[in-house]
């Protein structure tokens, strides 16, 4: 069996945002639409505060609400437990985007570019229509992951199939791996660290973990 | 707890709010349409308003969505999805409902009822399985939506028979009044819920902006205007027919804010704490 998931390390993310910038080179993003993004929080009280970097995006929930809710069957979720969402079927109702608690779904009419003048070179090549009007969201990276497995490769252990943002964290904040296997790296950071899972309290079961050692509840 | 983030959701707008208006309207009138007339056919032109209201509705969902050429897929998934569910019975009302005109078969309008009924409460489902809106998510949004369906569908009948000519039944305004009571307490029970299930602030704050209007005016004038006939004849039923006014656009009013104003986003917050292995901990 095969569960993944991700996990971030608060204690040592740096909030360089360089994940998201990985995120957009790799999925082509529009402007405004983040996969990964890095929260950048303030907690405490003067003179006892301190900044926290959360990163952030599509959680691949055990029980996801948006698939649940998706009148057209667009949003799946794989026996790898990466939720999916089929392009040609979506609908762009965007009942998946307010069914969601972690705002992770974006929905995008027009297309829209980093520049007014118009598409770059790089933003015209990799446009894609099918991504207009539709559900999109953070897809660990699946394609890189698939053809990693398919050379024989380990995700969140060699890069080549692991997910874009994992690769490119300069902190070794991001951290990808199986669930299941009691050995992955994924299951000794959470063997050997304490750790929360956001809104569990409303049934998801989020695929990610976030390493942390300090109540804030 | 610490809420990070929260904004109001863009996604659905006024388009996706004239849904919840207008069908809601619609198929409670066309369910007290029914009640107030069978077995006799009821008369057309509001049986045709009924309608109209709900397709109404859903035209400008259609208008919101993405791919509009692909709205058929809207049916693939009526094992979980209320939007799917409420699309397979909106359909089967329309087609009860034309049918019983076009064969003449007052049978089949009032099993058209039945859908319209289900259709009203699929609205409240959609709302409340919108997991990432606290305002919406909360439980108590079902009663709130069903009671103020109802209500709208009491006083749009009143107001339709008054227009057409028809002979309006005599509980009618019994009903309405005693919808507006029910709404009067669905929505307080309601906006209790929401605080507290610590909905954001701003979400509580745009209910509570417009609590005093829909109160006084969507609900303690409109029943003292209904109520008033009965207690001064002399005063004729125009007094009822502003009342009843009142209440159908206090309920579009009050459903419009919760879907537009009210629909602030879950946001982000830290969790708490646990040890161990999620497998391990799972398996204890």
């Amino acid at each position: 069996m095969t569960r993944y998931v991700m996990i971030a390390d608060l204690r040592r993310c740096v909030g360089c945002q360089t994940c998201t910038a990985a995120c957009k080179q790799t999925n082509a993003t529009p402007p405004g639409v983040q996969w990964r993004k890095v929260l950048d929080i303030e907690l405490g009280e003067y003179p006892n505060v301190e900044r926290v970097f959360m990163p952030v995006g599509c959680q691949h929930c055990e029980d996801p609400p948006c698939m649940h809710v998706c009148p057209s069957t667009a949003t799946g979720q794989r026996e790898d437990g990466i939720v999916t969402i089929d392009y040609d079927i979506c609908i762009g109702c965007a009942y998946c985007a307010v069914a969601c608690p972690y705002q992770a779904r974006y929905k995008v009419d027009k297309p829209s570019y980093a520049y007014n003048a118009g598409p770059t070179q790089t933003e015209t090549k990799r446009f894609d229509e099918a991504r207009l009007g539709v559900a999109q969201k953070c897809t660990f990276c699946s394609d890189r992951v698939d053809s990693g497995k398919a050379k024989g490769l380990v995700p969140g252990v060699d890069p080549e199939a692991t997910p874009a943002c994992v690769n490119a964290c300069i902190a070794d904040a991001l951290h990808f791996g199986n669930l299941e296997d009691m050995d992955s790296n994924v299951s000794k950071l959470l063997t050997e660290n304490t750790y929360f899972q956001m809104h569990v309290e409303l049934g998801t079961k989020p695929g990610f973990y976030y390493l942390w050692d300090k109540e804030h509840v | 707890m610490i809420r990070i983030g929260s904004f109001i959701q863009k996604n659905w707008d006024w388009r996706a709010a004239s849904n919840f208006m207008f069908g809601g309207t619609g198929s409670g009138l066309l369910l007290l349409l029914v009640i107030a007339t069978y077995p006799k056919a009821p008369p057309l032109p509001v049986e045709l308003v009924a309608l109209a209201f709900v397709a109404s509705g859903l035209s400008l969902v259609w208008l919101e969505i993405g791919r509009p050429w692909r709205a058929i897929n809207v049916f693939f998934h009526p094992e979980t999805s209320w939007m799917t569910r409420e699309a397979f019975v909106a359909g089967a009302t329309f087609v009860l409902a034309l049918a019983g005109i076009v064969l003449q078969m007052p049978v089949l309008v009032a099993a058209s009822a039945v859908g319209a009924a289900g259709f009203l409460y699929c609205q409240g489902r959609i709302l409340k399985a919108s997991k990432g809106i606290p305002a919406w998510r909360e439980p108590a949004v079902v009663p709130l939506i069903i009671a103020t369906g109802l209500t709208e569908g009491a006083a749009g009948l009143l107001l339709l028979m008054a227009l057409v000519g028809g002979a309006t039944p005599a509980w009618l305004e019994y009903v309405l009044l005693g919808m507006l009571a029910v709404r009067v307490i669905t929505w307080s029970r309601y906006r209790a819920a929401l605080v507290a299930s610590n909905a954001p602030p701003a979400a509580l704050a745009a209910l509570e902006k417009i609590s005093g209007v829909t109160l006084w005016l969507g609900n303690v004038l409109p029943a003292a205007l209904i109520a008033l006939p009965f207690v001064m004849p002399n005063l004729g039923s125009q007094v009822a027919l502003v009342g009843g006014l009142l209440a159908l656009l206090s309920g579009w009013y009050m459903k419009f804010t919760i879907v537009t104003k009210a629909a602030q986003v879950q946001g982000y917050s830290f969790g708490k704490l646990t040890k161990g292995h999620p497998l391990a901990n799972k398996a204890r």
